[in-house]
């Protein structure tokens, strides 16, 4: 049983780590196209990458789309968590109900509904109504995490905290933020990779200041090339980086 | 109630409003906006609002539109079975087969090319898949093909890459799902005297159901609404819905068509909710 085991998991992970070793390998291409033969390797589609304005311009755009939606996102569910945590509202399944909902619609209807919107009330694609859009498919997301994460001690220290005379911002700042600073960073950072690489809201309500995906699918456009390859490797390699901090600091469990 | 009580539920609400204000402004009004201009058509440029149901009536008459609607259930059908077929052992293996040190590892790495960009790992399988390919290049190098043979551009090529990204998705749901269970089911099935195989397949199987039909969902979800992995490997042969929107959108400009479509696929997404929401456990895992 153990050999079969092991001899599926090589199997299947040959097939998860296929594309991306592929998509590496030939980011190293020296030749013009990112098939075998390999000839490389060579750093010179990182330099002509590195050298695209307007990759780098959509680089700056989509990460500062990724940081405003993702704290405002955070922001609002924090919030609503907070509010239905606390007391029971009439009306509050009905109300959890809605602030998940956008998490079961497609990203192609959240789009098109946003471009009908803004169609009818004049307002033109941008970055800012990329930002909207985002912030419509985080904040459930950022909601149901940190809706989770409330308990009871921690709503007996906030008691505690007021009857201590604390104000409500003081409680909010001062004692449930620390406490729920492991759910809050998740829940930042699973905002900031979805923003960051998401593409049919940006590429629908974004026209001249374009998020890098859309910026890589117009690469696309002209075919293959390892620049292509060398700006998604690093992509992903800034990814696993910060995978990898926030594995070893945020995430550690505490030995015992 | 309590001046207390009231004073709580007041402040309660001041919290809970931003977050509804803006769901009910960037999602419920523009949805409601999209299902209105679904009930309008397009006459020349102008869009002309009927209040009619004859964007429905074209979808499923026109056999070009309709097909849309079956080539995107297959596809999502077949890659949720794949994946779910594929996922389960995986899942399995680790939570059972694998050290408890390394499992969290093992995730980890299983789930690694989920942190390429999605549109980049789309296009990295149109690298492997391509006549002049990895895959190819390699089968014709050891012997197994003489000739390259055509799978990018079809429907087999946007499987693949839909199956390697949903396998991840159902290995962490699935795994999610196993390591809660106690190991006194297994042990109780064993003193009963059911094989490992018995065991397996009557009682681990089963109590994995919540895990398989949330992941299946997602799945299903986000199968069904994508765009991009269509658009790179399957080529235009056949048109999933999401083509078909954007297809509306830009060539025709036909706004109304594109939401009676979107319209259809999110009622499409609603009854795969109906059909496994008995299972669904989405804060749990």
């Amino acid at each position: 049983m153990r050999a079969l085991s092991y001899a599926y998991l090589v199997a299947i992970f040959a097939f998860i780590f296929l594309p991306v070793v592929v998509l590496v390998l030939f980011s190293f291409q020296a030749g013009r196209l990112p098939v075998p033969p390999f000839d490389g390797p060579s750093l010179k589609w990182y330099a002509e990458v590195l050298a695209d304005r307007g990759l780098m311009e959509a680089l700056r755009n989509s990460l500062f789309v990724a940081l405003i939606s993702s704290t405002i996102a955070l922001t609002l569910g924090f919030l609503a968590a907070q509010g239905l945590a606390r007391v029971h509202l009439p009306g509050s399944v009905i109300m959890r109900g809605l602030l998940i909902a956008p998490m079961t619609v497609s990203y192609l209807i959240i789009a098109l509904g946003l471009l009908s919107m803004f169609n009818v009330i004049g307002v033109r694609p941008s970055l800012w109504a990329t930002g909207v859009g985002h912030v419509v498919i985080n904040l459930p997301l950022c909601f149901a995490i940190l809706f989770a994460a409330m308990g009871d001690h921690q709503k007996n220290a906030e008691r505690a905290a007021r009857d201590l005379g604390a104000s409500e911002l003081q409680v909010v700042a001062l004692v449930t933020a620390p406490m729920l600073k492991p759910a809050l960073l998740a829940a930042f950072f699973l905002s900031v990779t979805f923003s960051w690489d998401e593409f049919i809201i940006a590429f629908l309500l974004t026209r001249f200041d374009v998020t890098l995906p859309v910026e890589i699918w117009s690469m696309l456009r002209s075919g293959l090339s390892p620049a292509t390859n060398a700006i998604g490797s690093l992509v992903f390699l800034v990814s696993i980086a910060i995978l990898i901090i926030l594995e070893l600091t945020v995430f550690r469990k505490p030995k015992s | 109630m309590s001046r207390i009580e009231r004073a709580e539920r007041r402040t309660a609400l001041t919290f809970v409003a931003p977050a509804l204000l803006w769901t009910l402004a960037f999602f419920l009004v523009p949805f409601a906006a999209m299902v209105l201009l679904s009930l309008a058509h397009l006459e020349g440029r102008e869009v002309v609002q009927a209040y009619d149901l004859g964007n429905y009536v074209k979808i499923f008459t026109d056999p070009s539109l309709l097909k849309g609607i079956f080539v995107s259930l297959e596809i999502t059908m077949t890659v949720t079975v794949i994946s779910v077929l594929l996922a389960w052992p995986l899942a399995w293996i680790i939570a059972t087969q694998v050290p408890p040190k390394y499992q969290r590892l093992a995730i980890m790495l299983a789930v690694l090319p989920f942190w390429t960009s999605y549109v980049v790992r789309s296009y990295a399988w149109a690298l492997v898949l391509g006549q002049n390919g990895v895959l190819m290049q390699g089968m014709i190098g050891i012997g197994l093909l003489d000739a390259p043979i055509q799978i990018m551009a079809t429907r087999t090529a946007t499987i693949i890459g839909f199956v390697h990204f949903f396998v991840m998705l159902l290995t962490l749901t699935i795994y999610a799902n196993l390591i809660q269970l106690s190991p006194n089911y297994a042990r109780a099935a064993a003193d009963l005297g059911a094989s490992g195989w018995q065991t397996l397949r009557l009682v681990i199987l089963p109590l994995t159901l919540p895990g398989i039909m949330t992941g299946a969902f997602l799945t299903f979800v986000l199968c069904i609404g994508d765009y991009i992995t269509p658009q790179i490997l399957g080529g235009n042969n056949e048109l999933s819905m999401p083509q078909l929107i954007m297809l509306q959108l830009g060539r025709r400009g036909d706004f109304p068509m594109a939401s009676a479509l979107s319209v259809v696929l999110m009622a499409l997404v609603t009854l795969a909710y109906a059909a496994t929401a008995r299972w669904l456990k989405m804060d749990r895992v």
